[in-house]
């Protein structure tokens, strides 16, 4: 690791190129530019995911830590390329005093030339990430409502400052159940009249599949929250029986009953924040399907 | 009635397989221990096998269903690509069966549907079964005979059944016809899926995407700028369990016939209208229809045994040495040769073929070797390094892409000009560790997707190309020894050199 202090952009874009040709490869596949805006509190884990899911995408990261309680402006760097973590480049970047209201001038000599620029939000986030300094950047926006104070008013927030191109970790989390509900579905079966969905309360990943399943099927949703983690079950209703899909308490697999059927138990592991980014960065046109739900969403 | 919670919007939902269970014949070969079953985990894994999802192993031992899940156990825990998850393993060994019987007892099919009918019933399988034949052809009538007596073989109108069968698709064109048309007989041609695992691999899919998502390559992809196409598949292995298989089979239909040959179809075919599977195998169907042998098949054919020697460090037996080859064995281990695609994008470009076992390294590319430029501006001394053009698929290992061309020679006060590569590595560009070709070709049968599988006219198409070859070898005697660890027997050179070529080195 390279660490540069009371630094410029071009000069942590230099020493970026310069680590590379040191390794005696100039040459790189990056796919794409992350760019993390970060507090000091969710940057290591933000960056550490993103290192691991460069794994799938190469690409340059760019950790943005805004330190206005600095008393010197100034930008310090710690510089990573290519290590055992992975095939990426990484840059945490500390901009002190009156430079954390200029992240956007650090980072626009470092975004990779004709390569697409995803923006990342561990934390909280502008309320209009397409607006924001660094969200202008990028054609992509991913924030995380999940790890906020209020995670119900981020959803909110969300809603109202939706652009396409604009996408969130809760929905991200929640496509392994989808795809479970979806393939339930695939043979003919009775209308859904109701939905049920169980679980954390806050969490704004029950919200969001309360809202995908009651917009699809196009009835009435009820939220029940517990107090365990994530979402616990979700219950359609029918003309027949229900089709009931419960977490079981190894939190690890789910049992799913349906009508006519016997019960089944199918994997549905929790997964890392690195996952998730893995999946959000597969497609970097706009997430339509969310777009739909979260601008439908009744908050 | 179309399924509420799929949207063509939602771009985030994976293609998984309904429900349905796959009966396997032949478990306790390799390649179902190597490939099929961890293949199966691997999609269990990953969340791609529906709730319920069944495996029935059918073979003569005396197993209960437990021992042959123990099987299945112990070939994922070898061979699986990811994790071994307890969670996962409980999940599918629910699902596990195993039928005791001989191919040819007709009670024990009698058993069999009894036991994918219950399936139906506890698991919810939905009277949707593929049988997957992972046994020797000598044995697909006595089993296809069966299935079809006992009505397993049946389509229902709201139930699937599909069929699965691996190389060799028949030794030459009448028995590949005899098969096709014995397959047929009892499943109908959209349930019949033959696996050609190399057609399965991201690579292969990608030659499609370089060539059809790209502008810059399109132009120079016919026979005013390419000299000629190399299509080389090396192994460093020998045969090694495979004698009984491999004596009498030889390099040419092991790999010539199918692989080598899809990869020129890919290469050199036409743009599809879309990539439906109809019109892709239209597209490759008229590249294959047009290809034609040399008139002197002795000068543009070669072929070699390989002899005992020294293999990366290690002293390795000669062909007629292994254990179970007959001794005066005819049999090829490597094979080259030249084929014209007789159309207006490619006339008078060669396209070099070859494949051989026990050579210096693995490897199985595409090179498309462009023509030199017309002029070039420089003394004869600064390009004397300079070689031609080319873009390499490289299909396995380290898959990617590598550009090769000229560039000057840095810190030179006079001009010099050589080869420098550009390189596009796939794995480490995309996914960390990219599915095996057995779990995406397993997942689209199950899903019923079959533009990556090669249809019977594909397979007499490659037989018709193949069988005059192998006529004239048979009269030709004794192929040539080569040195085992190297690029095979002399004669593949003069293939090249009568037309002022050169092979790549691999």
């Amino acid at each position: 690791m390279i660490r540069l202090e009371n630094t410029s952009g071009g000069a942590v874009s230099a020493a970026i190129t310069a680590e590379r040709h040191r390794m005696g490869s100039p040459a790189t596949g990056m796919v794409l530019t992350l760019l993390i805006l970060a507090d000091e509190e969710s940057q290591a884990d933000a960056t550490a995911a993103a290192v691991a899911t460069a794994r799938q995408h190469p690409m340059r990261i760019i950790t943005l830590i805004p330190r206005p309680d600095a008393r010197h402006t100034q930008l310090d760097a710690e510089i990573s390329v290519g290590g055992d973590d992975g095939p990426g480049e990484v840059a945490v970047l500390r901009l002190r005093g009156e430079l954390s209201e200029y992240a956007n001038s650090v980072a626009v000599p470092l975004l990779l030339p004709d390569t697409p620029v995803v923006a990342y939000w561990p934390g909280n986030a502008p309320e209009n990430p397409s607006d924001s300094k660094i969200g202008r950047h990028a054609q992509r926006r991913i924030t995380d409502s999940a790890n906020v104070r209020d995670p119900l008013a981020a959803l909110a927030i969300r809603k109202s400052g939706y652009v396409p191109g604009d996408t969130d970790l809760a929905w991200a989390r929640l496509t392994q159940w989808r795809s479970v509900l979806a393939a339930s579905f695939d043979q003919p079966s009775s209308p859904v009249h109701h939905v049920t969905v169980e679980g954390e309360s806050d969490n704004p990943s029950v919200v969001l599949l309360g809202a995908w399943l009651g917009q699809s099927f196009g009835c009435s949703v009820d939220t029940v929250w517990s107090d365990k983690v994530g979402i616990r079950s979700v219950r359609l209703d029918m003309d027949d029986n229900p089709l009931t899909i419960t977490r079981n308490d190894d939190d690890k697999t789910v049992t799913v009953i349906r009508p006519g059927r016997a019960d089944a138990h199918l994997t549905l592991p929790r997964r890392s924040v690195s996952a998730l980014l893995a999946e959000d960065l597969r497609r970097l046109d706009p997430d339509d399907m969310y777009g739909q739900v979260i601008t439908n969403l009744e908050i | 009635m179309t399924n509420p919670l799929r949207n063509p919007k939602d771009q985030r939902l994976p293609r998984i397989a309904g429900p349905c269970s796959m009966v396997l014949f032949g478990v306790t070969g390799d390649l179902s221990r190597k490939k099929v079953m961890p293949a199966i985990y691997d999609l269990a894994n990953r969340g791609f096998l529906p709730p319920g999802f069944s495996l029935v192993g059918f073979a003569r031992r005396d197993w209960a269903d437990e021992d042959f899940a123990q099987v299945v156990h112990d070939a994922v825990r070898e061979h699986a690509r990811t994790p071994f998850s307890e969670d996962t393993w409980k999940q599918l060994s629910e699902g596990i069966r195993f039928v005791q019987g001989d191919l040819g007892d007709a009670d024990a099919y009698l058993e069999l549907a009894k036991t994918v009918g219950e399936l139906d019933a506890s698991r919810g399988t939905g009277g949707n079964h593929a049988f997957y034949l992972s046994i020797p052809p000598g044995l697909f009538p006595v089993v296809l005979e069966h299935l079809k007596a006992t009505g397993l073989a049946d389509d229902k109108p709201d139930a699937w059944r599909r069929v699965v069968i691996e190389k060799p698709f028949g030794h030459d064109l009448e028995s590949a016809q005899a098969l096709n048309q014995l397959v047929g007989e009892v499943f109908e041609t959209g349930s019949v899926f033959r696996i050609d695992h190399y057609l399965g691999k991201e690579t292969v899919q990608n030659i499609m995407a370089v060539r059809f998502a790209n502008a810059m390559f399109e132009p120079i992809w016919n026979s005013n700028y390419v000299d000629n196409v190399q299509i080389t598949m090396a192994e460093d292995i020998g045969i090694g369990g495979r004698a009984s298989y491999y004596d009498g089979i030889g390099a040419a239909r092991d790999v010539i016939q199918n692989h080598l040959l899809q990869l020129l179809a890919l290469t050199a075919m036409e743009e599809p209208g879309t990539f439906e599977a109809a019109q892709v195998r239209a597209e490759k169907e008229k590249v294959l229809s047009s290809i034609q042998l040399p008139k002197d098949l002795g000068a543009y054919t070669a072929r070699g045994q390989y002899a005992p020697g020294w293999q990366g460090g290690i002293q390795v037996p000669g062909y007629l040495q292994e254990e179970g080859i007959n001794p005066e064995s005819a049999t090829e281990t490597f094979a080259a040769m030249r084929v014209d695609v007789d159309n207006r994008r490619w006339a008078g470009v060669p396209f070099y073929l070859r494949t051989g076992k026990r050579l210096g390294r693995r490897v199985t590319e595409v090179a498309v070797v462009f023509k030199r430029a017309p002029h070039l501006p420089f003394v004869a001394d600064a390009v004397q390094e300079l070689g031609n053009n080319a873009l390499v698929f490289r299909i396995q290992p380290d898959e990617g892409i590598t550009v090769r061309f000229g560039s000057k020679v840095p810190d030179t006060s006079s001009m010099e000009v050589r080869d420098v590569t550009m390189d596009f590595e796939y794995g480490e560009t995309f996914v960390e560790s990219s599915p095996e070709a057995y779990e995406r070709l397993i997942l689209d049968v199950l899903i019923g997707d079959p533009p990556l599988f090669p249809r019977s006219a594909e397979v007499e198409l490659g037989w018709n190309i193949l069988d005059p070859v192998l006529d004239f070898w048979a009269e030709q005697g004794q192929p040539d020894q080569y040195v085992s660890g190297g690029w095979g027997p002399h004669s593949q050179y003069d293939i090249t050199a009568r037309d002022g070529r050169t092979w790549r080195r691999p």
